[in-house]
């Protein structure tokens, strides 16, 4: 087998060294039956030919969106990925590295967590960031989590705008620690809804912009109304483009902001591993949960980095803990990180725009359809549309016809009284003859 | 010897500064068309607030994070025997297939005629989990181990609620060796730990389970093979007695690299099992993550199992369960989408490449080496757990050379000297000053003997009583020792231009 080095004789003299004649001597603790004799019912080791062979097979039943005209957003977006960031994340000595607990052999690591940090800081423009959650929807279940526990309030406002996904994630969180989730109906725009729900037991508001809709909205008034009843503002994303054209939720008062990172140098992946970001302010910094590198000094004197404040930590607080994650997404932090350096200030701005127009093109070539009713007046780069009959039955159709135009909003929530809604998304990716293709795909299915 | 430059540099390691002092907001790596000018639909909310990102072209980018890299550690450096993380070879093949076009570039959200490729991926890789645990579900979405510990938890509770027992049952039993994950997670699913205190012989006894049983307790999570390195050998009377008193067993599975086609976990009682897909079949740990944490489940608790599942139909095509509302009795969600598919697709070539056999054989190799260092190093060090052979990591302490004045810290400091990655220290927190040496079955034994003799150099070097060397490493690393004292004191957790700093002080 390629990947084990040790030879039969090695094995022998090792057993010698040991003092026993059989591997099986060392698994004496096993209870008895419980050894199996011989290998379990599964196929025998291959070369490297027959396994790329078989999951080449495997990859080819799939549609990948390359080969499609494709629209679907709602909280993983295909965006270009500069060839440099791949490269650079599969160099070894970040690849099989582990998480930086020997911080003098792991300066490159902790750096790069350290500049991740502080570009996500800027992004989201709050104050301290960690070092990365699983994915957005974990990061804002664990957003509402700490919300309860910097109030001591036990109730959670969901704004209708929330993704779904996100909402049910969070609800499965903090239902089990007795935490009472209030998911307010799906909408476009609930500013009225979620200010109505606001009460001296409220925890948090948790909203989102862009929402799962596309919209945009001014967080300033929930904001302050949130902090007028002593309740915390969380604000959850999806696309982490947008701030780079819109007002991040950090300047309207968000006290969290936490979403999906995705969008910046990782690709699709059929929903994973991608990159939960986490912000706050300084004065949570003891209740918010991941791990967090931190500047400090070495025994010369020199700038150097360590992860810090480990006193949050399950590994020391154990039951006690801010929260329980310990491995966290670090290699797509890192292509994040570098995806991020590539673009700098001035590329993420021409990204964004870019994203945008090509949204503005795709909403009004599809409110020029007869039967089609774009719902999302102000936007980044998705909108909702209504179409006549099932959404999900559309979608379907256009998938025959090489366009994948968006998701039913019935396939996120299926009780949101919203069949005939579907969510589709434009980014750079797309051409103007990709959004021609949809235009006259989805004419002839509505017809 | 030279002890400055005037570059900072020192040989091949390049001085490096962040990306914020030598970036400016109009640098970019980036050739982006320029966009048309379009009146833009954002109703006013224009961003207003500062970005301050930092741009640098290509090959500015590439350097910075290649002398980045420089300064990292590495499986593909050397042997790094961190007890407990299981850091073995990562094959690069897996990492290619996970790049085909076909698992990469699809949505999670696309049509289900568009992915049916993925989901007999998943479904393969079900297949090759439950049958090496001998169990008969899995949940693939966890994303790591403490949220597949999670998952099971909240699997248990789900099942305890169906039969009238969630009020009633709260206590969740901990042995203290256990992986602060579970007390951790433990809370997180609304139970209160109760602890299993330690023994002299690294075991968790029976007698001590009984003992804290009762008609409020919902689960025991138990580690096996445990953290001290050693298999549990009372787990299937634990299991009983755990069931017979109406609780269930949560198996942590971290270990699981010593017992894979060895033993499995269902047949010695588990109802639940996260599987790192990170440790046991190789999806490489990157610096922290990704990993995967797909969680087995007993009969008694497959029918809690949260969504999205797969379903086959009769035609042979599949479909997702996405809502739990739909879906009889799941507990919830753990996450937005279908868990981490570029995993899911590693593991699987991992574990295709090795078969049946070469899985049996990983775990019988990593036992091997394990067993071989302990007997190598047994005589310099001390092992806190007598003379019983170890599961697949060895657990030394410091008892030995803590009376001469050095501790486990400084020797896994002057191993960073020698050019390896130490052990893991001071876990388990059940034995004073803990070394927990994890080789794997990926290192040859020339490697091991290597690593073996730079140990009983440095064991000698303690009883020579050569204190302040141990105390001033490390030397030849790229950093010396850190001061965490004032990382934590005076946090400073991200960088700010040179005037914000000030202004922000002066506000406070």
């Amino acid at each position: 087998m390629r990947y084990l080095p040790l030879t039969e004789s090695d094995r022998e003299q090792m057993l010698g060294v040991i003092g026993t004649s059989s591997v099986d001597d060392l698994f004496v603790d096993v209870p008895k039956g419980a050894l199996l004799k011989d290998v379990v019912d599964l196929p025998k080791a291959q070369g490297e030919i027959e396994v790329h062979r078989h999951l080449q097979r495997l990859s080819e039943s799939n549609t990948p969106a390359g080969r499609t005209a494709f629209f679907l957003g709602a909280g993983a977006y295909r965006h270009h990925v500069p060839a440099s960031v791949d490269h650079l994340i599969q160099r070894s000595e970040f690849l099989t590295a582990y998480t930086p607990y020997q911080p003098e052999i792991a300066q490159g690591t902790l750096q790069a967590l350290y500049e991740f940090q502080s570009q996500v800081a800027q992004l989201l423009d709050m104050e301290v960031s960690n070092a990365s959650m699983y994915d957005g929807s974990t990061a804002c279940a664990e957003a509402a989590m700490m919300a309860a526990r910097v109030t001591k309030r036990k109730k959670i406002v969901f704004s209708g705008g929330v993704h779904p996904h996100y909402v049910d994630t969070a609800r499965t969180a903090c239902e089990a620690l007795g935490l009472e989730v209030v998911a307010l109906p799906a909408a476009v725009d609930d500013e009225a809804a979620v200010m109505q729900n606001l009460g001296a037991d409220v925890a948090a508001v948790v909203v989102q912009s862009p929402n799962v809709f596309g919209a945009i909205t001014d967080l300033t008034g929930i904001g302050d109304a949130a902090h007028g009843a002593g309740a915390l503002m969380v604000a959850a994303f999806t696309e982490c483009v947008s701030f780079g054209l819109i007002e991040p939720a950090g300047a309207m008062g968000a006290d969290i902001v936490c979403g999906e990172g995705q969008s910046i140098g990782n690709a699709l992946n059929f929903g994973g591993p991608y990159v939960g970001l986490f912000a706050t302010k300084e004065k949570y910094l003891r209740q918010m949960p991941g791990r967090v590198a931190g500047e400090t000094v070495d025994a010369d004197g020199k700038r150097g980095f360590v992860l810090t404040l480990s006193t949050r930590e399950q590994h020391i607080r154990r039951e006690k803990a801010t929260s329980n994650i310990c491995t966290n997404s670090g290699l797509c932090q890192l292509a994040w990180t570098i995806h991020m350096t590539l673009l700098g200030e001035k590329g993420l701005r021409q990204l964004a725009m870019l994203n945008h127009e090509k949204a503005i093109e795709l909403a009004d070539a599809l409110a020029s359809l007869k039967g089609a009713e774009v719902l999302t007046k102000r936007f980044f780069n998705e909108i909702a549309i209504r179409v006549p009959g099932s959404a999900q039955k559309i979608v379907d159709a256009l998938a025959d016809k090489g366009v994948i135009g968006g998701v039913a909003m019935s396939r996120l929530n299926a009780h949101a009284g919203m069949d005939d809604v579907l969510i589709a998304c434009a980014t750079e990716m797309n051409t103007d003859a990709d959004i021609a293709s949809y235009v006259d795909a989805l004419k002839k299915v509505i017809a | 010897m030279i002890t400055e430059t005037t570059s900072g540099n020192r040989g091949l390691q390049q001085a490096e500064p962040l990306i914020f002092e030598t970036g400016h907001a109009t640098g970019t790596g980036v050739d982006l068309p320029a966009p048309k000018g379009a009146k833009d639909r954002l109703g006013g909310l224009k961003r207003k607030a500062a970005l301050d990102l930092p741009g640098l072209s290509e090959p500015e980018t590439m350097r910075h994070f290649v002398r980045l890299s420089q300064k990292n550690y590495a499986i593909d450096l050397g042997l790094f025997p961190l007890g407990s993380c299981t850091m073995k070879h990562n094959p690069r093949l897996n990492e290619r297939v996970a790049r085909l076009e076909g698992f990469a570039d699809l949505h999670p959200l696309q049509p289900t005629s568009t992915i049916q490729g993925a989901l007999e991926l998943m479904d393969d890789l079900a297949h090759w989990l439950c049958t090496l645990t001998g169990m008969p579900a899995v949940a693939l979405s966890p994303k790591a181990g403490a949220h597949g510990e999670f998952a099971g938890m909240l699997a248990i509770k789900a099942a305890l609620e169906a039969r009238g027992e969630g009020e009633k049952r709260k206590r969740v039993l901990v042995p203290s060796s256990a992986h602060g994950t579970n007390p951790a997670t433990a809370a997180a699913a609304g139970f209160t730990v109760d602890e299993i205190p330690g023994r002299a012989d690294g075991r968790v006894h029976l007698d001590d389970v009984k003992a804290k049983l009762g008609s409020d307790v919902a689960a025991i999570m138990i580690t096996n093979p445990n953290t001290c390195g050693l298999f549990e050998p009372e787990i299937r009377n634990i299991a009983d007695a755990i069931h017979a008193a109406g609780a269930y067993l949560y198996c942590d599975g971290a270990n699981f690299n010593a017992i894979v086609g060895k033993v499995r976990p269902g047949d010695l009682g588990v109802d639940a099992m996260h599987i790192n897909l990170h440790k046991t079949f190789s999806t490489p740990h990157g610096g922290g993550g990704p990993g995967a944490g797909p969680t087995v489940l007993s009969e008694a608790l497959a029918p809690f199992a949260p969504v999205p599942h797969i379903v086959k139909r009769a035609d042979g095509s599949r479909v997702l369960v996405e809502h739990a509302e739909d879906d009889g009795e799941a507990f919830g969600r753990m996450c937005a989408f279908h868990g981490q598919m570029g995993m899911f697709t590693r593991a699987l070539a991992y574990m295709m490449s090795h078969g049946s056999d070469g899985l049996r054989q990983v775990a019988e190799d990593a036992v091997l080496n394990a067993n071989y260092l302990r007997a190598r190093l047994k005589p310099h060090f001390s092992a806190p757990f007598g003379d019983r052979p170890c599961m697949h990591e060895v657990l030394l302490d410091d008892e030995s050379i803590r009376p001469k004045g050095v501790e486990t810290i400084d020797l896994a400091k002057a191993l960073l000297d020698e050019g390896y990655h130490p052990f893991t220290t001071y876990f388990p927190l059940v034995v004073h000053g803990a070394m927990l040496i994890e080789p794997t079955e990926t290192e040859p034994k020339r490697e091991l003997d290597r690593f073996a003799d730079v140990m009983i150099a440095l064991a000698e070097r303690v009883n020579a009583g050569d204190v302040q060397f141990f105390k001033q490493s490390p030397q030849l690393t790229p950093m010396r020792r850190l001061d965490d004292t004032r990382a934590a004191r005076q946090p400073k957790l991200r960088w700010r231009r040179a005037g914000d700093d000030a202004a922000r002080k002066a506000a406070e």
